[in-house]
């Protein structure tokens, strides 16, 4: 990856320090950790290590800045373990990530369930950054 | 020195037939570009984690859909045929297709996923009457089948490519 991108990225999204004081580092700045919700495993793998890729951990038992929800799963979909999560209290971002949905009445279903931003896939480091400044925006 | 260059152009130029064929799109750049220093194999194991799901996937709508031909006395009676089409559960269909569609999406295996889409168009056609759905699903295996099967050689040659510069001691080119 570009590492010009990467670095304007991280900078944007507040995981490198801007200040100097941490001399450019990621010590110094935001730490951001989420989870991928996905039940395929081409996309977990993608999705994990665009995250990583900006600095950002993917963690399984922790409280999550960032989570990013697929819609189609078998046994719970997105729509309802979103609800469930907000019915629980959880306050992290959730961003739904989903193929392209015929029925707009199912994506507007989605975002009521609670979701802080929906994005299409597949998704791209671009689209992420875009979400994460959401993150940056709630804090 | 000049066997490295040859391979290399030979690959650029493999890679942009590739994009200009339609086999890739875009977001299979974007996977180039996640792979980095801590992890150079990352593309090749994404890639081979989409031929696994890829090759169960197929299997599951295999099944699924040639149930009918399970009894050989139905493939000379039609209306046997529209009997059992019944039993086909489209959805499930859909869900295989549906998720084939995403994992190639996600790789940039763009001739796959336009396969997928005319795949789960026919899907949602379960409710009209007669064999028709059934055989355009049937048809739509075949290309999904036939697609997968020329994306999976290309990007495995592709692969090869790769595998050569490295062991002649050359650079893969950027992306």
């Amino acid at each position: 990856m570009s590492s010009t991108n990467t670095e304007n990225w991280m900078k944007d999204i507040g995981v490198v320090d801007l200040t100097g004081v941490g001399g450019g580092s990621t010590s110094a700045a935001t730490k951001i950790t989420a989870l991928v919700v996905d039940d395929d495993s081409v996309n977990q793998t993608i999705h994990s290590k665009m995250l990583e890729n900006l600095g950002i951990q993917n963690q399984v038992e922790t409280i999550f800045d960032l989570i990013l929800m697929d819609m189609d799963m078998p046994v719970m979909n997105g729509i309802e373990a979103t609800r469930k999560l907000r019915e629980m209290g959880v306050r992290s971002i959730i961003a739904g990530v989903s193929t392209c949905t015929r029925d707009e009445r199912e994506q507007k279903e989605f975002m009521e369930a609670g979701l802080d931003d929906f994005q299409e896939k597949p998704l791209t480091t671009p689209k992420l950054v875009s979400i994460l400044h959401k993150l940056n925006k709630k804090c | 020195m000049d066997g490295v260059v040859q391979l290399q152009k030979q690959l650029v130029d493999y890679i942009a037939s590739l994009f200009h064929e339609g086999f890739l799109d875009e977001q299979f750049n974007q996977l180039q570009q996640l792979q980095d220093e801590s992890n150079p194999d990352f593309v090749v194991e994404v890639v081979s984690l989409f031929f696994e799901d890829s090759e169960r996937l197929l299997n599951e709508l295999a099944k699924a859909l040639w149930v009918p031909f399970r009894s050989s006395s139905s493939f000379f009676n039609p209306n046997i045929l529209f009997r059992e089409q019944e039993t086909i559960d489209f959805r499930k269909v859909d869900a295989h297709v549906h998720q084939f569609k995403g994992s190639s999406s996600s790789i940039g295996a763009h001739r796959v996923q336009n396969v997928c889409i005319t795949f789960r168009n026919y899907c949602e056609e379960q409710n009209v009457e007669g064999v028709e759905p059934w055989h355009r699903c049937l048809k739509c295996l075949q290309q999904v089948k036939h697609e997968y099967s020329l994306v999976r050689n290309k990007l495995e040659t592709l692969f090869q490519l790769e595998k050569q510069i490295i062991a002649a001691g050359g650079s893969l080119p950027a992306t």
